[in-house]
């Protein structure tokens, strides 16, 4: 190796040292200061009135219900557009070059405009007009205000890029013989989709359900005015409700309670279930990614 | 491939089973009860929680709790998207204009008296400031310890968010509308602030009483060199100069629950809890 | 007779459900219109109302007390000047691209020149867990722990401040602009490292002058991908920012974003009030400019990769 070669490696590996160093950093800070107050007691037990000292079971609840609602709303859309863009359209065709720049143009999108989106269509357009519709002699807004649906509907559309473009990943990679050998069979193309290709992408498609999921249960700025509450008495069960949320909790503990102190050991504790539950998935993502690729190879 | 094409179908299962559980396991009683939504000041959010716990599992009514600023809950009661507001500061007239002009008629109750403190870090040996020097140094005017006989170091001055109604009182009762400087630091929430300041011995911030723990509270010194401390005694006698009472809007036309909660707020049980969340009941006005 | 009556049937209902999954396809189109217009519909009356351009050109003009830029929009009378908001942004964003792009690159040159398939495959889906922590815990340890530990290293009167915001936001850009930029890199054939080699260059050479050109297309994409992500981050920024509405150049004074400040005020403010217009609008003027910057960016990869192709002397 010459000299400007060492040079060379030791300027990247010392990159890429750094990289790991401030994962690691991360994680080590994280896990020391929340796992003192990683319990059950603090999992299963409700929040107390001032937040401080209460468990965070509503806020997993909510953050799992919302999450939950996003994904049933975002994969079957995102995997259908995915067909249509990698099976059934003319890979040049004017519609799927529009679709593809509209997909990556809603990637760009900041997550604070997509919670004023939310706000502006769903709360505001969305809801009060099914509410002037079928409650209009209601004295209060039924539909009409922040509520787990429209959290939830503002995520779906903030994570549909991920599903589609992980899926028509997914679909691609599947070898052209199988569809051949679909429509050699007597199949219809609609037929060769769902009965062979989908189910050989099945991993890929679930890599991007998952990411989409760890994105949709880390997203705070989006649903700030879409539905989250910084307290519930009760997990909420009716989408119509507030609900909490984890990431949520860690900025109001963070910003918003009185007892600086009291609250650290919850805030990092619930900051670190926050964390492996995303990252957790994101592993999770990865590792289906890996195994969808060997299985096509 | 079967083993490997199994694995992401259990996966999937694990998580609908998941939800599912956590749908029917936690709290089926809130699904058909009357829901009361509460939204506003950051400073009151502690004592409406407290409400919310106490009286919800009194009437096994659902009483949700937001914080985001006096502005947000009167934000959210012209809105519609609450049924409660809590400010820290009065309502104005524009406001009230435009809620009372579409929503009807409006309600407004003191719920309790706060009082509106300057502090400092408990190691800044400042012993007492006065009206006119916080507002010359919240307006950039002072810039250092130094001035006002510490040691020469630059103010690092806190201030809430525009949203809250602590940052509109502080605004008009000590600054006289004047523009804050551009440099003081605007945090997101009272424990930002006390934070901020409890770590740092050249910050100074402003904030209701009852949400000042760790920090040296100062006390005012007034025109005639006396000085004011934020006591009971000193607010019920007037002679606190930042104390501010503690309001709750409801509109006239609200369903009843809604109604017979915001009583409740004023009733004597409820000004226990007042007391014990930090401010001053509403007898001492 | 009948098979062809059922036949037909079934090429009918096949027909319809492609035109369906066609019509969600096309709804993707829809909801990035819907966000648009929704964000704009309540922007818009910003410059509708009395003044029209007028009021947009008193936005970005000077009105606070002393001439300088002035945001408090709770005031008497409010003051709603927008160049402090923009400037806060870009400080901050330029803050962690510096940080960020210069290490991600050279993190993923490492993995894809020097280090081995082995070393890549547990280095980049490590790498990759770090865009798995949500941005509001970067936050909240960068509050915590990183600005105490600059204000006391830097004497710094706050701890919160532009520069621990970039830091911050570096670490949620990094991951991003690694992988983008390492997939890009990966992909250029190794025919070409093959052929620099045999031509007698080393391997900082074949990386630096033939690699990364080659890879030029996907890096630009991966550094516009990176300011995108940076720009539009909102909880990093509200909370380690400090929120002051300074229009300066030094990394040590606080600074005020968009993002932060639509998502402080939002909820404060009255529907149809000028402060709710104006937030819309700011909300407007961030998408269109990440919209426009991403969209250059795609033309400059595209130029990149046609230039690429010529050089190489046939088809790309």
């Amino acid at each position: 190796m010459t000299r400007g070669d060492r040079t060379f490696v030791a300027a990247t590996g010392a990159a890429m040292g750094l990289l790991l160093a401030a994962i690691v950093a991360l994680g080590w800070a994280l896990v020391r200061l929340g796992a003192p107050a990683l319990g059950p007691e603090l999992l299963l037990g409700r929040p107390s009135a001032d937040l401080a000292r209460g468990g965070i079971l509503y806020a997993i609840h909510g953050t799992a219900l919302s999450t939950l609602l996003m994904t049933l709303a975002v994969v079957p859309f995102g995997v259908i557009a995915a067909i249509h863009l990698g099976e059934l359209a003319r890979p040049s065709s004017r519609v799927v070059r529009l679709v593809r720049s509209a997909v990556h143009a809603l990637a760009g999108v900041p997550s604070i405009v997509f919670g004023l989106f939310g706000l502006g269509f769903f709360v505001l357009f969305v809801g009060h007009g099914i509410d002037a519709l079928a409650f209009p002699g209601a004295e209060s807004p039924v539909l009409g205000r922040p509520a787990l649906l429209w959290a939830s509907a503002t995520l779906a559309v903030l994570t549909l890029p991920v599903v589609i473009v992980t899926t028509e990943e997914a679909l691609a990679a599947v070898p052209r013989e199988l569809r051949e050998a679909a429509q050699a069979l007597g199949a219809t193309r609609l037929q060769g989709i769902v009965t062979v290709v989908l189910p050989a992408a099945r991993a890929g498609v679930l890599t991007g359900a998952v990411l989409a999921t760890s994105r949709g249960a880390g997203e705070v700025a989006a649903i700030l005015f879409t539905g989250v509450a910084s307290y519930v008495p009760h997990a909420p069960t009716d989408p119509r409700d507030g609900f909490m949320h984890l990431g949520y909790h860690v900025y109001v503990l963070a910003t918003q309670t009185s007892d600086v102190e009291g609250s650290a050991p919850v805030m990092f504790a619930t900051a670190l279930v926050l964390v492996l539950v995303t990252v957790g998935l994101n592993a999770v993502a990865l590792v289906l990614r890996a195994r969808a690729r060997e299985a096509v190879r | 491939m079967r083993s490997a094409s199994s694995r992401p179908a259990l996966l999937l299962l694990l998580m609908a089973l998941l939800g599912w559980a956590c749908t029917s396991a936690a709290g089926r009683e809130g699904s058909d009860a009357v829901r009361i939504v509460v939204r506003g000041s950051d400073t009151m959010v502690t004592l409406a929680q407290r409400w919310a716990e106490v009286y919800g599992d009194a009437h096994g009514i659902v009483v949700e709790v937001s914080g985001g600023g006096s502005g947000t809950g009167i934000a959210a009661l012209a809105n519609g998207t609450a049924d409660v507001a809590t400010a820290s500061r009065r309502m104005t007239e524009e406001e009230r204009a435009h809620i009372e002009r579409d929503r009807g008629p409006l309600e407004e109750r003191v719920v309790a008296i706060d009082a509106v403190v300057i502090y400092v870090n408990e190691d800044n040996p400042l012993g007492a400031v006065s009206l006119a020097e916080v507002a010359a140094i919240y307006r950039g005017r002072t810039t250092r310890w130094g001035e006002l006989g510490g040691d020469d170091e630059p103010i690092a001055a806190y201030s809430r968010e525009n949203s809250s109604g602590t940052y509109a009182f502080f605004k008009e009762h000590v600054l006289g509308w004047h523009d804050l400087a551009p440099h003081v630091q605007c945090l997101p929430g009272t424990a930002a602030v006390v934070r901020a300041v409890a770590s740092d011995r050249h910050a100074m911030g402003y904030g209701g009483l009852a949400t000042a723990s760790g920090v040296r509270i100062l006390p005012l010194r007034l025109a005639d060199d006396t000085l004011s401390q934020p006591t009971r005694e000193a607010v019920r006698a007037g002679a606190y100069p930042l104390a501010r009472p503690l309001y709750v809007y409801v509109l006239a036309a609200a369903p009843d629950a809604v109604r017979w909660f915001v009583d409740w707020t004023t009733s004597s049980d409820a000004q226990g809890l007042t007391e014990r969340a930090g401010f001053f009941p509403t007898g001492d006005a | 007779m009948q098979g062809r009556g059922r036949a037909r049937r079934a090429r009918g209902l096949e027909w319809l459900a492609e035109r369906m999954i066609a019509a969600v396809a096309a709804s993707v189109v829809v909801a990035l219109v819907l966000v648009l217009a929704f964000v704009a519909r309540e922007a818009l009356p910003v410059l509708a109302d009395a003044g029209g351009i007028a009021r947009l050109r008193e936005l970005f003009a000077p009105s606070g007390e002393d001439g300088s830029f002035a945001w408090q929009p709770v005031g008497h009378p409010p003051k709603l000047d927008v160049v402090p908001l923009f400037v806060g942004s870009l400080k901050i964003t330029a803050i962690a691209l510096a940080v960020a792009v210069p290490v991600a690159l050279a993190a993923a040159l490492f993995v894809s020149e020097v280090a081995g398939p082995r070393t890549r495959r547990v280095l980049k889906p490590a790498v990759e867990l770090l865009a798995g922590v949500p941005s509001v815990v970067l936050g909240l340890l960068a509050l915590t722990l990183v600005a105490p530990a600059i204000q006391r290293a830097l004497h710094l009167t706050y701890p919160a401040n532009a520069l621990v915001a970039g830091l911050a936001l570096s670490l949620a850009v990094a991951p991003i602009v690694f992988s983008v930029a390492e997939d890009a890199l990966a992909a250029v054939p190794r025919a070409l490292r093959e052929a620099s080699h045999a031509l007698g260059a080393c391997r900082w050479q074949t990386a630096l002058l033939v690699v990364v050109p080659a890879a030029a297309p996907g890096v630009t994409a991966a550094i516009v991908l990176g300011f995108g992500r940076a720009i539009g981050e909102t909880m990093i920024v509200l909370m380690t920012s400090g929120n002051a509405a300074v229009v300066d150049a030094s990394p040590t004074s606080g600074a005020r974003t968009i993002t932060a400040t639509i998502a402080a005020e939002l909820g404060e403010t009255e529907r149809s009030g000028e402060h709710w217009h104006v937030l819309f609008l700011l909300g407007l003027l961030l998408v269109t400019f990440t919209l426009l910057t991403d969209w250059a960016g795609r033309i400059v990869a595209r130029w990149l990769a046609r230039r690429r192709g010529e050089a190489r002397g046939g088809t790309p």
